[in-house]
């Protein structure tokens, strides 16, 4: 697997997320994702900036261009928070610590075609996206 | 930060969301219309979002909130012109709209509340004779 392209921006204002959205924009334009693959990237990208804003107050987020079999894009998203307690129960809908719809995670997960989440407490959390151009 | 803005037509509040909306927007613009509801009786609230090209689980939930708080006060919204993606993409993320009327157009939201009102007008008539 071959990265052809790749930028690192931060999270730590909403304003970031436009700025990640239209950086997945522009990455999706380039590759000739569909228009429904890029609608549930941005989709899936939202919900796991919302968490780093939500509860680790900054993150960075990368953003690539791969190349494989097919092209895709993978959106890397770290941060230094405290990390989540139970995994297996923030992946379950309807699941939240916050009054939200706990729809993130799990939602996220069904939107993308790789999904990974590692975290540990009070070290951090990395989601790792990935949607190719089938 | 700018404001969305709600625009007033008969009975009617219309809010065309165009771009990408930050989240406080979103939280101002429940509260508006909550606001909005409480001091005149408007009967219904189109939400356009025909331009919106992604709604997550927060823009859902704020679409969620202001059907509810309308429900509430005497009104109800339709969502209207959502893009195909956005529709697909709710779905596979699990967000339900219970309480939420969606058409595909906001012309086709116009029509419906306008046959609503039409109809309840017709039955007020019948009621007093």
């Amino acid at each position: 697997m071959e990265v052809l392209k790749s930028k690192t921006l931060k999270i730590s204002e909403e304003k970031d997320l436009l700025n990640i959205r239209g950086l997945i924009r522009e990455y999706a334009g380039e590759i000739g994702l569909p228009e429904i693959y890029k609608v549930k990237l941005l989709t899936a990208t939202s919900e796991i900036a919302r968490n780093v804003l939500k509860y680790a107050v900054s993150g960075r987020m990368t953003i690539r261009i791969l190349s494989d079999i097919y092209k895709g894009i993978e959106v890397i998203c770290e941060d230094n928070g405290k990390g989540i307690a139970d995994v297996d129960s923030a992946m379950k809908k309807g699941f939240s610590t916050s009054g939200s719809l706990g729809l993130g995670l799990p939602g996220a997960k069904s939107l993308v075609h790789v999904f990974h989440i590692d975290s540990k407490l009070s070290v951090g959390t990395r989601v790792r996206l990935i949607v190719w151009r089938k | 930060m700018e404001k969305i803005p709600v625009l007033k037509i008969g009975n009617l509040l219309l809010i065309s969301i165009q771009t990408d909306i930050y989240d406080s927007q979103g939280l101002q613009l429940q509260d508006d219309i909550a606001n909005l509801l409480q001091r005149h009786s408007f009967r219904g609230v189109i939400l356009d979002i025909s331009s919106l090209s992604i709604v997550d689980s927060f823009m859902g939930k704020i679409i969620n909130n202001i059907a509810s708080i309308s429900l509430v006060m005497g009104a109800e919204t339709v969502v209207s012109g959502m893009q195909p993606a956005v529709a697909i993409t709710l779905v596979e993320l699990g967000l339900e709209m219970p309480n939420v009327k969606t058409t595909l157009s906001l012309e086709k939201a116009i029509q419906f509340f306008n046959e609503k009102f039409n109809r309840e007008t017709d039955q007020d008539g019948s009621s007093q004779e």
